[in-house]
């Protein structure tokens, strides 16, 4: 028998089983999540599904992020009942304003190596960075789980995607993960998992391993997985490294909980081999209206653009406003007309911003400060485009009326592009501000 | 098991994702179905929610029901009468959700079928056809694995999980 993926291996531990891509298997959960956005649904499924208690509690997590704040009656009553439910049933419940549940999955040291993690929200992938198999399902799913404390799952086969060389000036993760969902196509890692590898790999700190392991699910994956490495342990027993400064930094441990990092065999077999060199990478755009519709920024530029919006699950964490804010910054005002939406990840990420003054700078040149959560990215809450504007965004989705208006246009790209077309009122090469990008 | 069913067709095209079916911004007034099916489609196909019939069958191209994981963007095409989706492939999140709901996905090449055409779609365990009556030809479907096939014929999760309390 050959070899196995982190994949085969992490599921084989979860169902006690010799696990193979294509098995399907019923694995332990080690840890549930469900949003404002899902556990509404879940907790009619469980009702139906005659569910009385949750098998465990302290393996059960609820995040109010969608709706932040409420944007209508109707939707706190749905909040007040899921608030219900978990003081019910001791179901942790991080409320609203406290940040997006991906990032604080991996903020509250619940996302370790080797653990099955389940959310009911597609983006529950972006766990995989820290060599956890974690993966998006319905809220029917997370009832059932709820209840038994296990899923059903079909053993994935596995991409192996090898990342080499050194991203030049002005060319960021995302654009490494864009680059490769034009590469692989919005189908293109479908039921399969993508298992990141290579120097380059290895370069990238976790918080960058998080925007490449978010948006697989943008090619279909139903997991992105990285390697532990001292990094990964770093994060989680130091609260991230101090040097370089790691912008998420905390000062204490994430978890005191023993974990075994997961390596795949020598011999694993994989159904696709790719390598990506990022050293000959361009910062990248996603044009309207499909993920995968990415070209070169030089394709892109001169494009108007009214309104920026920084801040998700995939590009809102300190690095991400970092790197946006030296150009913002540099230039000192945004182009006329232009209208700057700036939304933390978490709660920590606003109080680090806080802290060392970003937050106060981007709102004295008029950008506008909404609370931690998902709100402008999927239209549930916020700022909606006015019709036929044309957005950039460091977000993860531009399909038509994915802001809540079908008449705008929203185009993707990493914050330093963001921040450019912020100062420029046009899509504008982040390199052609070299001096402010690093 | 055996499952039976014929509707029309319905053409779709590639990668339609959930917030196509429903936009998420739908959600904040209501999460009932009976009013949300009022937009199905509405930043794509606006005509779509009122040509709309019972037993109407869904055909697409790849990658059906990608981006978000809601599982309205099954339940809404359900109270919309809709029954059963074809498509070339689906979104993973997707097919669980509609499976799991009793609506029923099918994998199979969805090139040649014209609009409005009569479809007849038969499962047979893990067989699965279809029968396009326009040119009278029969298409085979990627079958479905045995646990999806017993979630399926006790009619979704919920009457499944009824009866079994658990996966295992």
């Amino acid at each position: 028998m050959p070899g196995k993926t982190i994949s085969e291996k992490i599921l084989s531990r979860a169902s006690g089983r010799d696990a193979r891509a294509g098995d399907v298997v019923v694995c332990d959960v080690d840890c549930a999540m469900g949003t404002d956005g899902s556990v509404p649904m879940a907790l009619d499924y469980f009702e139906r599904m005659g569910g009385t208690h949750v098998f465990d509690p302290g393996r059960v997590v609820f995040v109010m992020d969608h709706y932040v704040p409420a944007p209508h009656s109707k939707t706190f009553d749905l909040q007040q009942r899921m608030r219900g439910f978990a003081a019910r049933h001791a179901v942790a419940l991080y409320d609203v304003g406290e940040g997006i549940c991906h990032q604080l999955m991996v903020e509250s040291g619940r996302t370790r190596p080797g653990l099955l993690l389940v959310g009911a929200d597609s983006h529950s992938v972006t766990g995989g960075a820290l060599n956890a198999f974690a993966t998006g399902i319905g809220s029917s799913d997370l009832a059932a789980t709820m209840i038994c404390g296990r899923i059903w799952l079909k053993v994935p086969q596995t991409i192996k995607v090898t990342l080499t060389g050194n991203p030049a000036c002005g060319v960021f993760p995302k654009d490494i993960a864009l680059a490769l969902t034009g590469l692989l196509g919005a189908d293109g890692a479908a039921y399969q998992a993508l298992e990141f590898d290579g120097p380059a790999a290895a370069d990238l700190d976790l918080e960058d391993r998080l925007v490449l392991c978010n948006m697989s699910v943008e090619m279909g994956a139903k997991a992105g997985i990285f390697h532990c490495d001292r990094k990964t342990i770093a994060y989680l027993q130091n609260g991230g490294s101090k040097d370089p400064p790691s912008c998420l930094y905390r000062g204490d441990d994430r978890t005191t909980e023993s974990f075994t990092p997961i390596e795949p065999d020598a011999d694993a077999e994989y159904s696709r081999q790719i390598t990506l060199d990022v050293s000959r990478l361009a910062p990248m755009i996603a044009r309207p209206h499909e993920v995968d519709n990415v070209v070169d920024v030089t394709d892109a530029v001169d494009t108007p653009i009214h309104l920026v919006f920084i801040g998700t699950c995939t590009g809102g964490r300190v690095r991400d406003f970092h790197q946006a804010s030296r150009i913002l910054l540099a230039a000192g005002h945004l182009a006329p007309g232009v209208h700057l939406v700036i939304t933390p990840a978490s709660r920590e990420i606003e109080r680090a911003l806080r802290l060392d003054g970003t937050l106060d700078r981007l709102a004295e040149m008029g950008a506008t400060i909404t609370p931690p959560g998902c709100g402008p990215c999927c239209g549930t809450a916020g700022p909606l485009p006015a019709d036929g504007m044309n957005v950039i965004s460091t977000a993860n989705r531009n399909f038509k009326a994915r802001m809540g208006n079908a008449t705008a246009s929203i185009y993707l790209a990493s914050p330093a592009a963001c921040a450019a077309a912020a100062v420029t009122g046009r899509i504008t090469d982040p390199r052609d501000l070299a001096e402010r990008v690093r | 098991m055996r499952l039976e069913l014929e509707g029309r067709a319905r053409l779709l095209g590639d990668d339609v994702n959930t917030d196509y079916i429903i936009s998420s911004s739908r959600k904040k007034e209501t999460l009932d179905t009976g009013v949300l099916r009022a937009y199905l489609f509405e930043s794509v196909n606006p005509a779509f929610a009122g040509s709309v019939r019972p037993g109407d069958v869904l055909v697409a191209g790849k990658n059906f029901g990608c981006g978000s994981a809601m599982e309205i963007a099954v339940t809404v095409l359900m109270a919309a009468g809709i029954r059963a989706v074809l498509a070339r492939s689906f979104a993973r999140t997707y097919y669980r959700n509609a499976i799991n709901n009793g609506l029923i996905p099918i994998e199979c090449d969805t090139s040649g079928i014209q609009e409005g055409t009569t479809l007849r779609l038969v499962l047979e365990d893990s067989r699965v056809r279809v029968i396009d009556e326009m040119p009278g030809r029969e298409i085979a479907g990627v079958p479905l694995p045995s646990i999806m096939i017993e979630i399926l014929s006790e009619g979704g999760l919920v009457p499944f999980f009824r009866k079994r309390r658990d996966f295992k």
